[in-house]
């Protein structure tokens, strides 16, 4: 089989995985193997573990319950092109946020000081500092991993096999559940990959929105920021456990996309 | 050399240059200090030193024409790892003495550190106080919202000592990663109280109002500064951290609510 893959392609791409892996190496050789199990196994590291998958799974669930109808909503709906355009870039603007603004914008929402702070209150509600707010910071920077995958692929597939199951008869429920997800199930996977990757990682947000307190909103990378001022050693073992941790996820959500 | 190589060397080296390219301008600042006859002095100093390093850096450029202050400011340990990885400095200011022995003990600061100032503890509560705080018991009331520093960071370990001496068991909703963080929590109204320096309260002016907490003589910081070992102008550093012990550093620090060592 002749390659289509030119030649000239593999030197920056030769560059691009040295890029990208050779921190990670870096990090691994500082890791010292003797002292690596007793740091990752430190009350506070499990707990922080514990907190960040927890949390991390939560946030990938909401991502599902909202992130499927937008990316339906904008790949199928009969909203107006310039309309649509511009109510994907809003949707999407997490993206490029910094995650601190981000936090800084859930917080003026959900605050005691913020837009809903004043009917939260009312019902007994304290978002800030809590693990809800862990979350919620999680949600708003991942949901846009999810919306971009799926709303790709159900753009690319399916228009025909759909009509014509409509054409016969199907209702829309019973078209979206029978041919449109059947047909991006990759798509979807690897879409809620993404978003449980984002979460798993997220920092700025959460700090900004939900503090930090071991066992409620001292998540994984919180804890690594954190670590790094007195325990360098404690917090590149956990750097390494998140890595571990992420390459698991990534790993298992492909063979399982594939099978 | 065949001619489908020529393009991937090409783009090899175009890679190499925009890496290049791109890294350049960070070096001239810093770097450069004998280029077009002034002299860059590099002060690292800890993060509650903002405003009064500014305005000793705006004094001591007036007596040494050709001489430019770069100040950096950060938390006092990722100073120290920042000098430790080799980002150049010329002189070191920390907030506490812990993270000043670091330095020292990694042998990244030539002679004695000095102790310039010293900061204490207040409790800083958002404007009109509404969780009614009156004194440090108060604060461990049930309900109350109150943000401190965690205890790897010098004002955390300074907050630790104070419940230890007064014997209250405080139950923070957060433990942050600066004393600016906590601010902010105040300051937006997310925290009924926070344990910040004295200096900070101040500089946040009327979006917080100062709880007096006597207990606070427990964990006085002490600021101490030193020369960065290696700097190819330590005459030059010398006489920096002179400009801050002397006279008229000494009434920057203490307008900004600074005591003395």
């Amino acid at each position: 089989m002749t390659s289509t893959l030119p030649r000239w392609a593999w030197p920056p791409a030769l560059f691009g995985a040295l890029f990208v892996l050779l921190p990670l190496a870096a990090v691994l050789v500082r890791v010292d193997p003797s002292t690596f199990l007793a740091l990752i196994s430190a009350p506070s590291s499990l707990s922080a573990l514990r907190l960040s998958l927890v949390t991390a799974a939560c946030s990938t669930v909401l991502c599902l319950l909202l992130g499927v109808p937008l990316a339906l909503v904008l790949s199928r709906s009969r909203i107006p092109g310039p309309a649509l355009s511009l109510l994907r870039a809003l949707l999407l603007i997490p993206l490029v946020l910094p995650p601190v603004v981000g936090g800084l914008a859930l917080l003026f929402t959900v605050g005691r000081q913020g837009l809903l702070g004043g009917p939260l209150q009312a019902l007994g509600l304290q978002v800030a500092f809590s693990t809800a707010a862990v979350v919620l910071a999680q949600t708003f920077v991942a949901l846009p991993f999810l919306v971009l995958t799926l709303e790709g692929a159900l753009r690319s597939t399916g228009g025909g096999a759909e009509r014509a199951a409509a054409a016969l008869g199907a209702r829309p429920t019973r078209v979206l559940l029978g041919v449109t997800l059947p047909g991006v199930l990759p798509a979807l996977a690897s879409g809620t990959v993404l978003s449980f990757a984002r979460a798993l990682g997220e920092f700025g947000a959460t700090i900004t929105v939900a503090g930090s307190l071991e066992g409620t909103t001292r998540t994984l990378p919180l804890e690594i920021y954190l670590l790094r001022e007195t325990d360098p050693d404690a917090a590149v073992a956990l750097s390494l456990l998140l890595v571990l941790v992420a390459l698991v996820v990534i790993l298992l959500a492909h063979r399982r996309a594939r099978g | 050399m065949s001619r489908r190589t020529v393009p991937a060397l090409a783009a090899a080296l175009a890679g190499a240059l925009l890496l290049g390219g791109c890294s350049g301008s960070s070096s001239d600042t810093a770097g450069a200090s004998d280029a077009g006859g002034s002299t860059t002095l590099t002060v690292f100093a800890a993060a509650s030193l903002k405003s009064s390093f500014e305005e000793i850096a705006t004094d001591f450029e007036a007596d040494h024409p050709g001489v430019d202050v770069q100040l950096s400011f950060a938390g006092s340990s990722d100073l120290v790892t920042q000098i430790g990885q080799g980002a150049p400095a010329d002189v070191l200011a920390t907030a506490d003495t812990a993270t000043m022995d670091q330095a020292v003990e990694q042998e990244l600061v030539t002679g004695t550190p000095q102790d310039f100032a010293t900061n204490t503890l207040t409790i800083a509560v958002p404007a009109g106080n509404p969780a009614g705080i009156t004194d440090l018991a108060s604060l461990a009331e049930p309900g109350v919202q109150l943000v401190l520093c965690a205890p790897q960071v010098p004002c955390g370990r300074a907050a630790e000592k104070v419940e230890e001496s007064a014997g209250v068991t405080l139950s923070p909703v957060s433990e942050e990663q600066s004393v600016t963080d906590v601010l902010g929590k105040v300051t937006s109204g997310e925290a009924d109280a926070g344990l910040v320096y004295v200096t900070d309260a101040a500089s946040a002016g009327d979006a917080v109002e100062q709880i007096d907490l006597p207990e606070a003589k427990a964990a006085v910081n002490t600021y101490p500064l030193a020369v960065v070992a290696g700097t190819s102008q330590e005459e030059l550093a010398t006489e920096f951290t002179q400009e801050v012990l002397g006279e008229r550093g000494q009434e920057v620090l203490a307008a900004q609510g600074f005591q003395a060592p």
